[in-house]
């Protein structure tokens, strides 16, 4: 309410109102704000405070929004349910026996109750299309770079990226919009222009009232880290890649200004309607197709064939990120240290480094045993595992080549198609105690999601409808680089097709 | 059948990484400074602290310095460069990683040229330079716990990797001198071994001449001065042949050179254990070096040492010992080159700064750019020597006066009346006088002792206070002896 007092009397003082202004947000607890502690939803982070605001927050406190609080996820953004939470698991608003999904979980509840206008999320296999699928709101998994980093603490640092959820599109669009572009502080942020995504029109009306001219942005097509000028870090920074690899996937700049065919042309991937899709969510989806076919667009069938390996990369290439992102969780400067008491074994002590003194050894290996969970130390695991000598190339280095293959699949696709209609999930939100416990099998849920990570595209999950049970229905659309609007356009007919 | 000695048996191979702290004005991926002495802790933010959300932003002038470094060393320099994560565990790593370069580094193969102690060159192969973060440093002796300061953590490092083509604790001092000069002329590094701003590891072997498998290799770190280095190779390869006339293998390990001891010791890790599971930053995307860029760099190139002493030799006149003096040190060559643009008489300006200067500089340990005789005043006090107003002798009390005199060398000597005298007869008259004086030594001299000459040109001196023409003096003597005799 303070807040909400200050932002109305600047108001009076003369000051133009922010496109935010008095929006009720809520942030994810993974991305930093000055005030609020930062736990990640892990006991390692309990009671920290953040020195510094993400870029993110930034831009929305610049056009005036609220940020009311922080909402609960999976532990370091991993999981798919939100039961991995140090904090307790998140109850799905819909029903309450069912989970939120995950790990945006908090996210997607706090909107699907109206604890707040917009939340914001992060995405690395599916972490906000799939909650705002199981919650029935909408969650836009912006392209790879288009939004700023610093500030979110990494899980995956290739594939991570912010975004919002919401009821409406309109609303996904405009905070979208404000927290887009270039951050000096991001070297992988994107650094030419992006069209601007508020407000958004239905697609059937959709002008394409963007232009966009490559010769205001000579460095757009570089894959290039320019490193800025000693004296003054933060300037002149350039683009860039989702990852860093001798043979970078290269983000494409957006299209230039397109024939405005209102004929979109959509693609059903085959791969994403086989075995394991709950038939209920197969027909809704399909049914969302003959609508578009109605509307006078084009849905052909398509495939995508290394669909089949995007789990197994996925979980090889964000395991070893997040291996290596979260080694900095050690007890020494910040967050929990555990008591050392002298009673490591001498041979754990030993495995752990020889040149490391037992009290240390034990330091880190209490901190980091008692402060993480499971999920987590489980993904260090093997992350740590697939980097290690002698397994890199069977493991990371095959996972990366994948990467490739499934990136030039889709834009095999995209030659010819505008847009990806896909299922979000293969099922529906399980209920607690119901969940299964093979890793392996809860990995399996994001089979449709994590795709669009690995080739670093934008996606949308739109809530088409309720279940038989009740359920929320949703479907995904995958659009090319930078294209959010057609995204934001298509499901904003959705919206009003559905009424 | 001749027995070879054990040193005559085996050829030592070594092969250096060096770490170079780049003089960058802030960190290499964080505004903060690294400007030093700093109270602990306090050159620091979220990004080099490792705080959850930071990311990393390349500083370019490292990326420079680098580069420079790569066209020096007639290197390749990859125009596109990767950053990878070195992965490993200790308390003054924040992040729990240290961002550095593997596959690809900034710089590929390159050569770097010394000269041996007998004077000839030798080429060694430089494998690669790569830019990194530094570490932060933990302070072990303060009772039960480690102290933590991160003021280096995140300061900028070219590490220099070379051939493994050095074959003594000689060679290798020298490489590192030439490296560090080249540094210094670079202007990218201060090169300061004791302050650890200039750190140097040697990989050393033997095998049997003849050989051209390595044998087993050691490491040996913690050696901060020239001497050390070579030292410590000469103890470790020692060591190593003796295991292996014993009949013994030589064991993979990491030693830490003690210069107290004079001894190098085994530290407690197996440096292979290590495995640093190291993959590209997905913070950093590829760096690429515009050709523009790099021209650009190419062409601002300072001259280097070896084209230095090249020029002074060739240009100058100079004997090659004097060109490597007055290219030794940077500032040196600076104040030798501005002196030389006052004075054509190069060989007596090199005896002058080689002699006076530098014996001064040293002393005072200041810094020529701040030295108390500006190049032109000495090159005026040298061509006061050249045109015979006064002599070698007195010009060195015309320069401790200049020390602390701004007057230019001419007026001090008219002031201080220290011209020579090359008149004849007043020559003619003191040495008459110191004649007649020492008629006991004048019969030595006659009855062919010719040696005591030295003791009339030392009285000769000593009632002009130095300021006779020594040339005058020599034939005036000869001359008036030769009379006294007839
Ligand atoms: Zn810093």
């Amino acid at each position: 309410m303070q807040k909400a007092e200050v932002l109305l009397s600047s108001l009076k003082g003369g000051k133009a109102p922010g496109r935010l202004f008095g929006a009720v947000i809520a942030v994810k607890d993974v991305i930093s704000v000055v005030g609020m502690p930062l736990t990640c939803a892990s006991k390692m982070l309990e009671g920290f405070q953040p020195v510094f605001n993400a870029t993110i927050i930034d831009k929305l406190l610049s056009d005036d929004a609220l940020i009311i609080g922080k909402l609960n996820c999976d532990e370091f953004a991993m999981g798919a349910t939100n039961t991995n939470s140090a904090f307790g698991a998140v109850l799905n608003p819909v029903d309450k026996s069912r989970v939120p999904g995950g790990s945006s979980g908090g996210s997607a509840a706090a909107v699907a109750a109206g604890l707040c206008d917009v939340a914001i999320g992060s995405d690395t296999g599916g972490s906000i299309r799939q909650p705002a699928a199981f919650c029935g709101v909408y969650g836009i998994k912006p392209t790879y770079s288009r939004v700023s980093r610093y500030g979110l603490t990494a899980f995956a640092s290739s594939f991570d990226s912010i975004g919002p959820l919401a009821n409406s599109v309109d609303d996904c669009a405009l905070v979208l919009d404000v927290i887009s572009g270039y951050d000096p502080l991001d070297s992988t942020s994107y650094g030419g222009k992006l069209p601007s995504l508020s407000p958004i029109s239905p697609f059937v009306q959709n002008e394409f009232t963007y232009s966009f001219n490559p010769d205001e942005h000579p460095n757009l097509a570089q894959d290039t880290n320019t490193p800025v000028s000693d004296e003054q870090p933060n300037s002149a920074q350039d683009t860039n890649t989702p990852v860093s690899d001798e043979q970078p996937i290269t983000i494409q700049s957006p299209a230039d200004t397109k024939d405005i065919s209102k004929k979109l042309k959509i693609a059903l991937p085959k791969e994403y309607f086989g075995e394991g899709l709950n038939p209920e969510i197969k027909s809704a989806v399909e049914e969302i197709a003959s609508k578009l076919v109605e509307a006078g667009h084009i849905v052909e069938e398509v495939s995508l064939p290394n669909t089949k390996y995007a789990i197994a990369a996925y979980y090889v290439l964000t395991t070893a990120e997040a291996a290596s992102n979260l080694s900095r969780y050690d007890g020494v400067r910040y967050g929990k240290r555990s008591k050392i008491n002298g009673t490591l074994s001498e041979e754990k002590n030993r495995a752990v480094s020889e040149e490391k003194s037992g009290t240390l050894a034990e330091m880190y290996i209490n901190t980091r045993s008692e402060n993480l969970g499971k999920e987590v130390k489980r993904r260090i695991m093997l992350g740590n595992y697939v980097l290690s000598g002698g397994y890199y190339e069977a493991y990371f280095g095959k996972a990366q080549k994948v990467r490739r293959l499934i990136k030039n699949d889709f834009t095999k696709i995209f030659k010819d198609y505008d847009l990806i209609l896909t299922p979000v999930t293969p099922e529906f939100p399980a209920k607690f105690g119901e969940m299964p416990t093979d890793p392996l099998a809860v990995y399996l849920g994001d089979i449709y999601t994590t795709s669009v990570n690995l080739a670093g595209l934008p996606a949308v999950s739109v809530p088409i409808g309720c279940s038989s049970q009740n359920l929320p229905l949703a479907a995904q659309f995958i659009g090319k680089e930078f294209e959010e609007n057609t995204l934001l356009s298509v499901a904003k007919m959705l919206e009003s097709l559905l009424q | 059948m001749i027995e070879l000695l054990p040193t005559e048996k085996y050829e030592p191979v070594i092969g250096l990484e060096v770490h170079a702290q780049l003089k960058t004005n802030t960190k290499i991926f964080c505004s903060c400074s690294t400007g030093y002495p700093a109270p602990p802790n306090s050159n620091v933010c979220p990004v080099c602290l490792g705080h959850p959300g930071v990311l990393p932003v390349l500083n370019e002038s490292a990326v420079e310095f680098a580069i420079k470094l790569g066209i020096a060393l007639n290197s390749r320099v990859n125009l596109r460069s990767i950053f990878a994560r070195k992965n490993y565990f200790y308390p003054d790593l924040p992040k729990g990683y240290q961002i550095s370069q593997f596959s690809l580094p900034v710089v590929g193969e390159g050569e770097l040229e010394i000269t041996l102690e007998d004077g000839t060159k030798k080429k060694i192969g430089v494998t690669r330079a790569h830019l990194e973060e530094d570490a932060g440093k933990s302070i072990h002796d303060r009772g039960d716990s480690t102290l933590v300061d991160l003021n280096r953590s995140g300061v900028p490092l070219l590490e220099i990797v070379s051939h493994p083509d050095i074959r003594s604790g000689a060679e290798a001092a020298s490489y590192l001198r030439t490296l560090r000069q080249i540094l210094l002329y670079l202007d990218i590094c201060d090169g300061n071994m004791e302050e650890g701003s200039l750190r140097c590891d040697a990989n050393i072997s033997v095998r049997l001449r003849g050989e051209t498998r390595f044998g087993t290799k050691t490491e040996v770190k913690n050696m901060n001065s020239f001497k050390n280095v070579e030292k410590a190779i000469n103890f470790e390869i020692a060591r190593q042949i003796d295991l292996l006339e014993e009949g013994r293998e030589v064991v993979q390990q990491t030693l830490l050179w003690n210069a107290d001891k004079g001894t190098a010791s085994p530290m407690r890790s197996k440096e292979d254990s290590h495995d640093y599971r190291y993959f590209p930053d997905p913070d950093l995307p590829p760096l690429e070096i515009s050709n523009e860029w790099f021209e650009k760099i190419k062409s601002e190139m300072p001259e280097l040492p070896a084209r230095k002493v090249e020029r002074y030799t060739n240009e100058f006149g100079l004997p090659p010992y004097d060109a490597g003096v007055l290219t030794q040190q940077p500032e040196t060559s600076r104040y030798f080159e501005e002196a030389a643009g006052f004075t054509s008489a190069r060989k007596e300006l090199s005896n002058l700064i080689m002699t006076e200067v530098l014996k001064v500089a040293n002393e005072k340990k200041i810094s020529l750019a701040e030295f108390a005789i500006e190049p032109k005043r000495l090159a005026k006090l040298v061509d006061l020597i050249t045109s015979g107003v006064i002599s070698g002798k007195i010009a060195k009390d015309v320069f401790a006066i200049m020390l602390s005199d701004e007057s230019e060398p001419e007026e001090i000597v008219k002031r201080e009346g220290l011209s020579q005298i090359s008149d004849s007869d007043e020559l003619e008259k003191i040495i008459t006088s110191i004649l007649n004086d020492n008629p006991a030594q004048v019969a030595e001299y006659l009855a062919g002792k010719e040696k005591i000459l030295g003791f009339f040109v030392g009285q000769v001196m000593k009632q002009t206070k130095g300021k006779a023409n020594p040339a005058t003096v020599n034939s005036l003597l000869l001359s008036l002896l030769k009379r006294s005799s007839g």
